[in-house]
């Protein structure tokens, strides 16, 4: 006879809206987790996405993410010349507002030339790039559909593919147009401004610029090799694709990494206490039914086991319900909530542990009580 | 009555607590033997030492000096002399509540045959032993009931039979018919002698009940913790 699940069937509704109040906290535990993991990704998907062994930015500089960089367009033909290059793309990042169906997109622009390095790895629907001109390729949570246009700066664009997870790290959806499309939005200044600038006498033509290369190597070269060979241009300054992602995590999203991860600390914390607490008070309440099971003879381990099977039951069904909600409602969150299965992994490992050690209070006030406290004075 | 038929015996039991100015003498050199069949009564008023005694046959509270034997076998010299005491409860003794404590989330057959269970019976012959005692002690209709539903004369058969699984050769009682009407209480007395009769047992219950003094075979007088008469 199981005594914790006929305790359990005897106050079920309860013990369900104890589960259902623990699932909550649980949604709450994954959440955080699952938007931890996702500004990491997000911040990582953006470097990743060109495929790229080695970044040529600006010297001086730790471009493109983390710093502003600008090096001259025809740098592309030098990186690519370079022995152990196998291809070499010019890049450029911008962050632009545009409106579109009334409402206002705040929309991350990667320039990039097609055929090179730089543009996206898979499209999710559509087509990629075709024209050299006014069309892009946008993240699905832009909103945007194929064969929509928008307006991006003076010129309409048509969206002509869809890619996924493709954002800077602030969150923002990227899309993907043309180098010299780029250009022109970063170059191409509204009519009147224009004017100012040439009353100024500044209307002189300026090399174009991009924010970096990006370099793709044969198979055996020697990224380290290359980037000092980068280097001994004055102007120039080169990363290695790990540097890169290491530079964008240390200088970035870290402060945000390390707000979220105190704040999943501190929720961690708070589900353990409460988790005590449940378990605590369930195993008091039960004070004068555990005397009555000791004084008919009951051993220790009967009543270990109903505490701690129901501590277990408890934390496993709240995590399960957490779980279960987390899945439902993620992609309703504006950022992307990425839960892995690692994730729900250590954390079942964390309420189990939790719970045994919760469910040691409750044995240890269960163990003590006196037998001769169900017989009364 | 030969020496063999002594379900009970206690000899010297003396219980205190505290000590110096707080010390308090619960039991003072008691000696008792209760035989198989009989079924005696404990009273005296409140503070007098029945419930102590009680516990101490019930293996529940060591006394600080004396020897106790139950069913011929010594659990008490001094010190306790096994350490399975919970064991010795389950084999030998059953008890009955005057709030007959049965457990709130099992049903009347449960409530006895978990006895059974934690004894090592197989689930269906436990379950077997307790629908025939609760068939026997008239409340079998009401087996699959929680304890919730049943009334106070139905709950306190239930405990009855619960102290019964097991076949105990001892029942120790504190106020078993507190809860019940006259009538109900004389009913509830007489089965327990009959079934200290039928099972070779014995009786000790802890009472203020005035109108089943009669179905006891002895009344046991305690006052300040000392033994009156018997």
């Amino acid at each position: 006879m199981n005594l914790a699940i006929k305790d359990i069937r005897h106050g079920l509704f309860r013990f369900v809206l104890t589960c259902l109040g623990l699932g909550l906290l649980m949604t709450v535990v994954l959440a955080m987790i699952g938007i931890y993991n996702g500004l990491v990704a997000d911040a990582l998907a953006v470097v990743k996405a060109p495929a790229a062994d080695v970044w040529v930015v600006e010297a001086g500089t730790q471009g493109p993410f983390a710093e502003a960089s600008s090096i001259p367009a025809t740098t592309r033909d030098a990186v690519a010349r370079m022995p152990g290059v196998a291809e070499a793309g010019a890049i450029t990042y911008q962050t632009i507002e545009a409106s579109h169906a009334g409402k206002t997109l705040r929309l991350y622009v990667i320039g990039f030339e097609p055929g090179r390095p730089g543009g996206p790895q898979r499209i999710a629907e559509g087509r990629g790039l075709g024209r050299s001109h006014f069309e892009l390729v946008a993240d699905r949570k832009t909103g945007l559909v194929p064969g929509e246009t928008i307006r991006l700066g003076r010129d309409r664009f048509t969206v002509v593919g869809l890619v996924e997870d493709a954002m800077n790290s602030g969150g923002d959806p990227a899309v993907y147009v043309t180098l010299a499309d780029t250009m022109t939005l970063q170059t191409t200044m509204d009519p009147a401004a224009a004017r100012v600038q040439a009353a100024r006498g500044d209307g002189g033509l300026r090399a174009p610029t991009v924010a970096a290369v990006i370099a793709r190597l044969e198979p055996g070269a020697d990224v380290a090799l290359l980037t000092a060979t980068v280097r001994q241009w004055k102007h120039l300054s080169a990363l290695s694709q790990g540097e890169q992602e290491q530079l964008l995590l240390a200088s970035v999203v870290d402060r945000a990494r390390r707000q979220i991860g105190l704040f999943l600390g501190i929720l961690l914390s708070v589900s353990a206490v409460m988790i005590a607490l449940i378990i605590y008070t369930m195993t008091m309440e039960k004070l004068k039914q555990i005397a009555t099971l000791k004084l008919i003879g009951a051993p220790d381990r009967t009543i270990v086991g109903l505490i701690v099977q129901q501590a277990l039951i408890l934390g496993i069904s709240g995590l399960g319900i957490g779980l279960a909600l987390i899945l439902l409602v993620k992609d309703s969150f504006p950022r992307r909530v990425l839960l892995e299965p690692f994730n729900a992994l250590v954390l079942t490992g964390i309420i189990l542990i939790v719970c045994l050690v919760a469910s040691g209070l409750g044995v240890r006030a269960a163990l003590k009580v006196d037998p001769a406290t169900a017989l009364g004075g | 009555m030969v020496p063999g038929d002594i379900l009970v015996d206690v000899r010297g039991v003396a219980k205190h607590y505290g000590e110096g100015e707080t010390r308090v003498d619960a039991l003072r050199s008691v000696d008792l033997r209760v035989h198989v069949g009989e079924v005696i009564a404990l009273l005296g008023p409140s503070g007098s030492g029945k419930t102590t005694l009680l516990n101490v046959i019930g293996c529940i509270l060591a006394p600080t000096a004396g020897r106790v034997e139950l069913d011929g076998d010594a659990v008490f010299d001094g010190k306790w002399l096994r350490s399975d005491l919970r064991r010795l409860r389950l084999d030998k003794i059953g008890f009955i509540f005057q709030a007959h404590n049965l457990l709130p989330f099992l049903t009347a057959e449960e409530n006895v045959s978990v006895v059974l269970d934690l004894a090592g019976w197989p689930s269906e012959k436990g379950r077997e032993r307790a629908r025939e005692l609760l068939d026997y002690l008239e409340v079998g209709y009401r087996a699959k009931v929680k304890p919730a539903l049943l009334s106070g004369g139905e709950a306190q058969r239930v405990a009855i039979a619960r102290a019964l699984a097991n076949r105990p050769r001892i029942i120790l009682a504190d106020e078993p018919t507190a809860a019940l009407d006259s009538g109900r209480a004389q009913l509830v007395m007489d089965l327990l002698r009959k079934l200290a009769s039928e099972q070779k047992a014995c009786i000790i219950a802890v009472t203020h009940d005035e109108k089943i003094f009669d179905r006891f075979d002895r009344l046991i007088h305690l006052r300040d913790g000392r033994l009156v008469d018997s």
